[in-house]
């Protein structure tokens, strides 16, 4: 057999043996399967997000390729679904990279009854059976910025930020918004700086980024239960502390729309079914996304996303 | 005029920032977990030789820039310009010394060089990896030595300074390596 033929072999048993892994993780804890729509007739509305625009060959439109299984998933859970996982494909345009392609492999996740805490140590738990034994460091948004650049996300004006940004990063956009200057400065310069051998967990993100989490005040300052989870420089999941309020969640969309008008951006019409279903009830529950390609990169050493993708 | 996103960000795009043209050098996607996506880029300011840190947001458009590389014979200096001809159409077109930069003393004439052209105007001039020239002072060294033990230096016709064997004399013509300004052999 070619050289050629035995790596594309290795490539697809090593894959295969991954899916397989996760669907086993998932049955000893008795969570459910389920594969919800890819096609649907409602986007999010996150203003950095862009979606694949469906319309038929005759230009009908037709909906939008899911960025996220989240709005589906959790309508399944105030339906009654109870834990639930979900392994499948999903689609974000213009976003290309060594560790972005627009269709990727997504694995997400809700614990219902479970605190963040008990997630965090689950999605550890995940990434050491896939990868081996590794050890995991917990630390919080603001202390992960003050011990790697020295700056309190909580205590910085914004000009001081822009200047600290710029003077680290080089040459900026004029008009960023402050938390675009965090997590541009978190991506190229805190988390590049965790030891690539850990798994990382950061919890405590600023209240502003909470996107679908709660909010809570801790020791004086509005955080959001949300954690992000980095490991050998990538981030691997992201995961929430899911907000149930239906009002808020609505309050939050309508800002993002309104973030969207001020950058130009096309309006996306709010999920109203989504809402409808939190108002019926979103029973308390944690959730996470995983991007499951970057972590068979660890495993495969691979440099690149698409050498471990089937393209 | 053709017009470029940040997604047609790769090394050696040029485009117009700021009314000049630029090349990009490197260029990372970086897509913080949930918030907004940038291109992190190194480019280069083809008119002045820097080269920036600058960071795009992800989306952005520029124009292209009409530049293009074009390999051309060097025919000759008068004291302000070197002159040079796109040998299949025969024009002719005019480098300042801003284009020519520390390359002047690489120009041999007759060699093909390759050059930048901004909306049709040299930008920068590039002399081919190897040229021949004509030595014309250098000490006359002893005869017979071939260790080449450090050597000397010798000035050659267009004005640079090489290191050279010992053996090398006035008169002689040697070949040059014009990216590390070294001796390679005598030609």
């Amino acid at each position: 057999m070619s050289a050629k033929v035995n790596n594309l072999k290795n490539k697809l048993i090593k894959r295969s043996g991954f899916i397989n892994r996760t669907r086993q993780f998932f049955e000893q804890r008795t969570v459910l399967e389920v594969d919800t729509s890819l096609l649907r007739e409602c986007s999010v509305t996150d203003p950095y997000m862009s979606a694949f625009k469906v319309s038929n060959t005759l230009g009908k439109h037709c909906g939008f390729l899911q960025t996220s299984p989240e709005y589906a998933m959790k309508k399944l859970i105030c339906a009654g679904s109870g834990d639930i996982f979900q392994l499948s494909k999903m689609f974000r345009a213009d976003e290309c990279g060594p560790m972005h392609a627009a269709e990727f492999t997504m694995l997400e996740w809700y614990r219902v009854g479970f605190e963040l805490d008990q997630l965090i140590d689950e999605v550890c738990e995940y990434i050491q059976q896939m990868l081996g034994s590794r050890e995991c460091q917990k630390l919080s948004y603001r202390e992960a910025f003050i011990t790697h650049l020295d700056i309190d996300p909580y205590s910085i004006s914004k000009a001081q930020l822009a200047a600290e940004a710029t003077q680290i990063l080089g040459e900026l956009p004029e008009d960023l918004l402050f938390d675009n200057y965090l997590t541009l400065l978190f991506s190229e310069k805190v988390e590049t700086q965790f030891k690539p051998q850990l798994i990382t967990v950061i919890n405590e993100f600023p209240a502003s980024q909470a996107s679908l989490a709660k909010t809570k005040l801790s020791n004086g300052i509005q955080i959001a239960e949300r954690f992000e989870v980095y490991c050998e420089g990538m981030e691997l999941a992201n995961g929430f502390d899911e907000l149930t309020d239906a009002k808020v969640q609505l309050l939050r969309f309508e800002q993002d729309n309104q973030l969207r008008k001020q950058f130009g951006h096309e309006l996306i019409d709010i999920d109203d079914g989504f809402i409808e279903s939190l108002i019926l009830g979103l029973p308390q529950c944690s959730g996470v996304a995983l991007g499951i390609d970057r972590l068979m990169m660890i495993e495969q050493s691979a440099q690149h996303i698409n050498d471990v993708l089937l393209s | 005029m053709a017009s470029y996103t940040t997604n047609d960000f790769r090394s050696g795009l040029k485009f117009m920032l700021d009314g000049e043209p630029v090349s990009i050098v490197e260029n990372n996607f970086v897509r913080p977990g949930k918030g907004q996506a940038f291109a992190k880029t190194k480019v280069l300011f083809l008119l002045t030789g820097r080269i920036v840190e600058k960071t795009f947001k992800s989306g952005e458009s520029f124009k292209s820039a009409d530049v293009m590389e074009t390999d051309m014979e060097y025919l000759y200096a008068d004291g302000e310009f070197w002159h040079f001809m796109d040998s299949a159409t025969f024009e002719q077109v005019a480098a300042d010394a801003k284009a020519v930069g520390e390359n002047a003393k690489w120009l041999t004439e007759q060699d093909t060089c390759m050059l930048t052209l901004f909306n049709g105007m040299p930008i920068l001039v590039s002399p081919p990896n190897f040229v021949v020239q004509e030595v014309t002072e250098t000490d006359p060294g002893l005869k017979g030595d071939t260790s080449g033990s450090g050597g000397k230096p010798a000035t050659l016709a267009s004005g640079a300074v090489v290191r050279v064997p010992l053996f090398v004399q006035i008169g002689e013509k040697i070949k040059v390596d014009t990216r590390n300004g070294e001796y390679v052999s005598r030609a």
